[in-house]
């Protein structure tokens, strides 16, 4: 992790721009605190950097590509890249962030791990770093989102997680971060805490996004490598709580002349309230201990989300992109189940590779963006589409 | 002089807060039963805004706000049951919620609302410290509404003197590390952490919460504090009967004294 100064990462405060904070009750903030004091000094120390650069490399297989996709850049007419997320161990860049957070609960000394989860991904990459480091590990998920990911239910459990059913609320990924924060109140001392994307209480958005942003920095020497320059025309990625994106951004911020595509979830369309895409739909509020941009109702009651992915079925999105899309630094675009589905589809044909719902988002906005032909573009596909499978199954359009 | 610091002068030790659901268990609830807890006792009331995300609550108070939202609750609906509060209640009452509703409703015109209906004072858990004070104590001395801070066992000293500088009215001491309605009884450590505060010399008064539900919980508390909060176990009653009559029953019941 080289260290970036930008006016767009967070401030002393915890602010991203006026979006962060740490909005949190008093019987959160010894832990959060805790966090907060110790998490730069920790990733900081030699030691914690070699422990992390070597299981980025060993266990979870970085760098990953940086794939010239051929077939795709001439159906879009730009040259287009593929940062291959979808090949971490676990199948998304979700490892990133748990391999770096299971570090640093080791150097809190920390006996045992909750995460929430929503498709299951950040839960199986949780379990997966606990069970390699020996620490107990509960996941919270929401009990409908265990039923349509049974999948991933099972591989956390294989991997010695308890999951636990969040029966609260609307019973999915909101509602599993109230249990996780909840049980992290009832457990001060001994818990860590490990979110999985750049949501929730200062210091996470950016503890978050430090670990997730390895990916840009691996685009950026990648590419100089096959254009020789470091900076592309165009970085997509796909935006619910926003960790790819936030890892895919993170050494362009700076770089104004990189435009970053945020693309959110716009469901079955942004006016029949079925949707996700908040920076369409939201506006500032706190949720989850930050200020951010939030679907609600006038009244601040938090609104359920829809999308046909499960990791983009988030009410919020991070303060690290309400700042991007207030400042206009970012270029937020929506795309719908059906235009996401068709580009799953397409993907898997030009390319041979089946994406991620989730990414198959940031792959339809190439549609969506004006692109030159002299254009270099890099996607960020977070994650591979084996999760999905009962996903595409259903919607049966290939 | 704020009702709250009347309340706390002209009872000296044993005050009774009494937490509930604005809109629960029906919607047009909420000022009956705040009459009823002030016709049966109860020293101050804390009305709870319900929100969809409740994180510090547990199960009670959190499907207390479910079914109250369900209901219908809003703040402009619960401003307009308090319209006429102070023709029915005399003892101070609270306001208690989370941040972002009272943000979307607008922090000052929330604080003149309450202000105009007769509110005295405001707990709302997820407002950080420095925002509180960079960004809204100006307007809630505007208003002469009082903001209650928390701090809990893993609150350190220095934070505490702070909280202490900052809180007006009382503090509300969190009796353990935990949600709303977690935990019964009292421990050991607990005692250590109540007879830690009781020694510190605060300026606030102190009322503790969390694990309130009875006459023997709540007398233990009042040996450490100047009083005692109860919720959960409020909601729960009136979620079975939220008559005047049981209210006052209650009430009486845990402020007895113990035999």
């Amino acid at each position: 992790m080289s260290e970036v100064k930008s006016k767009y990462l967070v401030d002393e405060r915890g602010y991203f721009g006026k979006f962060g904070g740490a909005y949190i009750p008093e019987m959160l903030y010894p832990n959060v605190e805790e966090l907060r004091r110790s998490y730069l000094e920790i990733m900081g120390s030699p030691a914690f950097k070699a422990d992390f650069d070597h299981l980025l490399k060993d266990f979870v297989g970085r760098p990953t590509p940086l794939y010239f996709a051929g077939r795709l850049s001439e159906t879009f007419g730009a040259n287009i890249y593929l940062k291959r997320e979808d090949l971490c161990h676990t199948g998304a860049h979700k490892v990133n962030n748990t391999v770096g957070q299971i570090l640093l609960a080791q150097a809190l000394g920390k006996k045992r791990v909750i995460a929430e989860t929503g498709a299951g991904q950040h839960g199986v990459a949780t379990a997966t770093v606990c069970a390699l480091m020996g620490i107990d590990c509960i996941i919270y998920m929401g009990e409908i989102d265990m039923a349509r990911q049974k999948p991933n239910v099972e591989r956390m459990k294989i991997l010695g997680a308890e999951v636990r059913p969040a029966t609260s609320g609307s019973k999915t990924l909101k509602d599993a971060t109230n249990e996780a924060m909840r049980h992290w109140i009832n457990n001060p001392q001994d818990t860590h805490y490990i979110i999985g994307s750049v949501v929730g209480p200062h210091p996470y958005p950016d503890m978050v996004a430090r670990f997730q942003s390895v990916i840009s920095e691996e685009i950026k020497w990648q590419l100089k490598e096959k254009e020789g320059k470091e900076n592309p025309d165009h970085v997509f990625a796909c935006v619910g709580g926003g960790s790819n994106a936030a890892g895919a951004y993170y050494h362009y911020l700076d770089a104004e002349e990189v435009n970053l595509v945020a693309v959110e979830a716009s469901g079955l369309g942004n006016n029949t309230g079925k949707s996700a895409a908040t920076t369409a739909l939201g506006r500032e509020g706190v949720l989850h201990g930050s200020r951010t941009l939030l679907m609600q109702t006038d009244d601040g009651q938090v609104v359920e989300p829809y999308s046909i992915s499960a990791g983009l079925d988030y009410p919020g999105i991070g303060p690290f992109h309400a700042h991007l899309f207030d400042s206009g630094r970012g270029q937020f675009v929506g795309v719908t189940d059906e235009e996401a589905m068709n580009a799953g589809v397409l993907l898997s044909r030009l390319e041979g590779i089946i994406p991620a719902v989730e990414s198959a988002h940031a792959i339809s906005a190439l549609g969506k963006v004006k692109l030159k032909e002299t254009d270099i573009v890099v996607v960020n596909l977070s994650g591979r589409g084996d999760k999905d499978l009962e996903t595409y199954i259903k919607w049966g359009k290939y | 002089m704020n009702r709250i610091d009347q309340a706390f002068l002209d009872k000296k030790e044993r005050l009774l807060n009494v937490y509930y659901t604005a809109g629960f268990p029906n919607l047009e609830d909420t000022l009956d039963i705040a009459k009823a807890l002030d016709a049966g006792g109860a020293d101050l009331i804390e009305i709870g805004l319900p929100f969809s995300d409740p994180v510090a609550d547990g199960p009670t108070i959190q499907e207390s706000s479910t079914k109250a939202l369900a209901n219908g609750m809003t703040l402009n609906k619960l401003f307009s049951q308090l319209q006429d509060l102070r023709e029915h209640v005399e003892v101070p009452v609270l306001l208690m919620g989370y941040i972002n509703p009272v943000l979307q409703y607008g922090f000052e015109k929330f604080c003149a609302k309450c202000a105009e209906v007769g509110i005295d004072g405001l707990i709302l858990p997820d407002l950080p410290m420095y925002e509180y004070e960079e960004l809204y104590k100006d307007v809630l001395e505007k208003y002469g509404l009082y903001n209650v801070f928390l701090i809990t066992p893993q609150t350190s000293d220095e934070r505490i003197q702070k909280i202490d500088e900052l809180s007006k009215g009382f503090i509300y001491m969190v009796s353990s590390a935990s949600t709303t309605g977690a935990k019964k009884g009292i421990s050991s450590e607990q005692i250590n952490y109540f007879q830690k505060i009781k020694s510190a010399n605060l300026r606030n008064k102190r009322l503790i919460g969390f694990g309130i539900s009875d006459n023997e919980s709540f007398s233990k508390a009042c040996e450490y504090a100047d009083g005692a909060i109860i919720g959960s176990a409020f909601i729960k009653l009136v979620e079975q009967d939220s008559s005047a009559e049981n209210i006052k029953n209650y009430i009486q019941g845990v402020k007895s004294p113990l035999s």
